[in-house]
């Protein structure tokens, strides 16, 4: 699509154009390939703290986080 | 001079692309600031005042599942066990819902299930003293 609006506006040289739409396939095949491995990965580390902000929210653990402190840290099982 | 017009374009059009999708992985969050995932923190919270007697009571504890699971019925008076079960049942909808809506908050419903483990393990690792938690297919008193 974007190569579409790129060489409408933009006439590309003919002896230039061979190599470039080359170049641009390879640089689009590697974001995308790039792309998609981010986001097939799901983002543990980011969850976890998201979930613990809405934690903290529904049960109201800052404004007692004086106290909660102890218990939070120490994983008594 | 033409050539290197393109690529600049190229350039600019590709940044812009890759900038946008990968936001959320660049900043390191999860988007959960969304109206409907506020919506259901919020009704959440309110709710809580209400079930917190029940979790210290041991009436109902934080299962694997990520939900709210009733473990001993007879810790609560019978008058008020179906109000209990009916709090269990917002409660769980809610949580549904929130684990949902993160997903998608994010562009990608498939993380639901995600979502959902990641909770299950830190309502569970967060419970205060004398709340119940499963464990293993067990019920473990913190």
């Amino acid at each position: 699509m974007a190569s579409n609006s790129v060489s409408s506006t933009v006439p590309m040289p003919s002896q230039a154009a061979p190599w470039l739409r080359r170049l641009a396939v390879t640089v689009l095949a590697v974001v995308a390939s790039a792309c998609v491995t981010i986001n097939i990965y799901f983002p543990a580390a980011a969850a976890e703290k998201a979930a613990d902000r809405i934690i903290d929210e529904v049960w109201q653990l800052r404004e007692g986080a004086a106290a909660e402190t102890p218990a939070a840290q120490g994983d008594s099982k | 001079m033409n050539l290197s017009m393109v690529l600049t374009r190229w350039c600019v059009l590709l940044c812009l692309a890759l900038g946008g999708m990968s936001a959320v992985h660049a900043q390191g969050n999860l988007e959960i600031d969304t109206p409907a995932v506020s919506a259901l923190r919020q009704s959440m919270q309110q709710r809580h005042a209400q079930l917190a007697p029940l979790y210290a009571a041991g009436a109902i504890g934080l299962a694997a599942d990520g939900s709210v699971a009733l473990r001993d019925a007879s810790a609560i008076p019978l008058a008020q066990r179906a109000q209990a079960n009916s709090l269990l049942a917002a409660e769980n909808a809610d949580r549904a819902a929130l684990y949902r809506e993160i997903a998608r908050a994010n562009g990608r419903p498939e993380w639901e299930a995600d979502v959902r483990r990641t909770f299950a393990q830190r309502w569970i690792d967060r419970a205060q003293p004398g709340w119940y938690v499963q464990q293993g297919g067990n019920w473990v008193r913190k």
